[in-house]
């Protein structure tokens, strides 16, 4: 199997904190990965550092085999590498047809058009009427993000993650905060990604996580507890003590 | 239709022109004509509506507040007194376009300090640089005239054909027409992707890298944008006025900006034309009536403004217009004020 996405020896320190140690972790293409972790582990760390918000103090970030550590956001996204956030990100003012409009247009190389106006590019507006299709936006495509219901936020979330057509795709808490009614949605969408589609999960929903998942990382305390597939995970017995405290897990 | 064209229509909704906007330049237009003793202070309206829309570019599109916008005003009046005054460029419409350029490298050479940093490290950065340029201006008087300015600026005709009237009538024409011409132009530009972008920085720069946008040049390109067309401003007040003194640095010159501004409305480009015609006209009006204290009533407006909202103080003032459009022209017709910042 090859390797898209790999982290060596990453460590991260605020002050004296060590929140990433020595992390090193191999995303195979086309997985289903999720890393899980109690809170405070360092996920959301680690997915900043991924992403290029954040720097590592040392260690290295290869993305297709590329080094991307000194990679800022914006390029580390045109290079296949996106993400959805844990508490939602959108353009408050903008609607839904301009937020992935504008993602769309980044990504084939328009974004920087001052000249031609939006809307006139047959290839963006497929692309656009697309993707609204798909995450069940057409009919809201016109209101300002701001009023939306939080579910739709939410599809609209993910639906410019995917906007940029990424490999790798770094879903942070899908479904957090979403009512039990619009769940379903999510899901659905999440579950239907394209299989060329490299995904990491960072959940705390554990029925997420294990319908989901077909690889499993523990964080805890910002170094990598153990790693394998979802019914070896589900087993280990530090990984029950840690993390999944009394609980039984049915897998 | 297909959901890619309606999405294509969609898109371009905001970029067509509507009745309210051709009826706004005709009026406009009209002012010329209707009130042939009044050019001056029209003129002047008009410097003040192209300089506000230069601020309307990086505020209410980008995001980006300034208290220091007058430094690139500043810039494009000397230049354009410098050129005239020793003869350099002698055409007008040159020396205003060089007068622009020289205010956007100033623009382009600042924008790394502006970008870096929050809204009140970029109040600091402009303000600083605006009282910098400021202090240059007194310093080296032997080329600015220090404080008594640069005098003795004869304007030659525009295109060497139309000479500049003592009743500013020329002034109005030739200011209006630079205006009109650089609001197409940032009309057009505010309505492509690149405009979108800016939008979407200043809503949540954090999203927006993470769909690729380099924010930081995106926003190096608008604040040099926006300085040439402070910088045109500029030029326009001394090619008009035929007078350049350090007051085109002045602080309050930058601040009046930031009250035009904000009685228009940011983030539709009509903010600032409107705001300048207001913000004019209530000078006036109080000035008469109270000589000395028309600051407080200007202040009082402003507070009002403010707490209303703007949104429905558009609802109130449009009240009747729309009523009259919908009976023209259907219901769903309405003179539209897109508000982004509401």
């Amino acid at each position: 199997m090859t390797i898209v996405l790999e982290t060596q020896n990453l460590e991260k320190q605020f002050g004296g904190l060590r929140v990433t140690r020595d992390l090193s972790l191999k995303i195979e293409q086309g997985a289903r990965h999720a890393l899980i972790g109690p809170n405070g582990a360092g996920k959301t760390t680690v997915i900043n550092q991924l992403t290029g918000v954040l720097k590592p103090n040392s260690g290295r970030i290869l993305l297709e085999g590329h080094d991307i550590t000194d990679l800022p956001v914006h390029k580390r996204v045109l290079r296949g590498l996106s993400r959805t956030f844990q508490i939602n990100q959108l353009y408050p003012d903008l609607t839904p047809l301009e937020t992935i409009g504008l993602a769309v247009s980044e990504r084939l190389g328009h974004g920087g058009d001052w000249w031609r106006r939006m809307g006139t590019r047959n290839d963006v507006n497929g692309e656009i009427a697309d993707l609204l299709t798909r995450f069940h936006l057409l009919d809201v495509m016109n209101e300002q993000t701001v009023t939306l219901p939080y579910g739709k936020q939410r599809l609209l979330e993910i639906a410019v993650a995917i906007a940029a057509k990424p490999r790798v795709l770094l879903l942070d808490e899908p479904a957090a905060g979403v009512p039990e009614s619009e769940r379903h949605d999510i899901l659905a969408v999440v579950a239907a990604l394209p299989r060329d589609v490299t995904v990491l999960l960072i959940e705390h929903d554990m029925d997420l996580v294990f319908s989901f998942a077909d690889r499993i990382s523990v964080l805890v305390s910002g170094a990598l507890l153990t790693e394998g597939p979802p019914e070896q995970v589900a087993r280990d017995p530090q990984v029950k003590a840690v993390y999944l405290g009394e609980e039984a897990v049915n897998v | 239709m297909n959901a890619a064209s309606d999405v294509g229509h969609h898109a371009q909704r905001q970029a067509r022109w509507h009745y309210g906007e051709i009826a706004f330049w005709l009026i406009v237009l009209a002012c010329g004509f209707a009130f042939p003793t009044r050019y001056l202070i029209m003129t002047d309206i008009l410097r003040l509506a192209l300089f506000t829309m230069s601020l309307d570019l990086i505020l209410g599109y980008a995001g980006i507040v300034s208290l220091g916008h007058a430094a690139f005003f500043g810039v494009g009046a000397y230049a354009a007194g410098l050129l005239a005054l020793h003869g350099i460029i002698n055409e007008p419409v040159l020396a205003l376009i060089a007068a622009g350029l020289a205010a956007m490298v100033l623009g382009f050479a600042t924008s790394f300090l502006v970008i870096r940093g929050v809204d009140l490290t970029r109040l600091m950065v402009t303000l600083g640089i605006a009282l910098l340029l400021e202090a240059l201006a007194e310093r080296f008087s032997n080329i600015t005239g220090g404080t008594d300015g640069l005098q003795g600026i004869e304007m030659q005709p525009i295109f060497g054909q139309i000479p500049f009237d003592m009743f500013g009538k020329a002034g109005f024409f030739y200011s209006l027409a630079v205006l009109f011409l650089l609001f197409l132009f940032a009309r057009r530009v505010v309505h492509s992707p690149f405009g979108l972008s800016l939008r979407a920085i200043k809503n949540n720069p954090l999203r927006a890298a993470a769909i690729g946008i380099p924010v930081n040049r995106r926003l190096i390109a608008i604040y040099t944008l926006a300085a040439f067309y402070a910088g045109i401003a500029g030029a326009l007040f001394t090619q008009t006025t035929a007078i350049a003194s350090l007051d085109v640095f002045a602080f309050e010159r930058s601040a009046d900006l930031m009250l035009v501004l904000v009685i228009g409305g940011t983030g539709y480009l009509y903010g600032g034309l409107i705001g300048a015609v207001v913000f004019r006209m209530l000078q006036e009006f109080f000035s008469t009536i109270t000589p000395q204290y028309w600051q407080f009533w200007i202040g009082l407006v402003l507070v009002l403004i403010v707490l209303i909202g703007r949104q429905r103080l558009h609802r109130w003032v449009l009240y009747v217009p729309n009523l009259v459009i919908k009976q023209i022209a259907g219901r769903k017709a309405v003179v539209a004020v897109p508000e982004s910042d509401a």
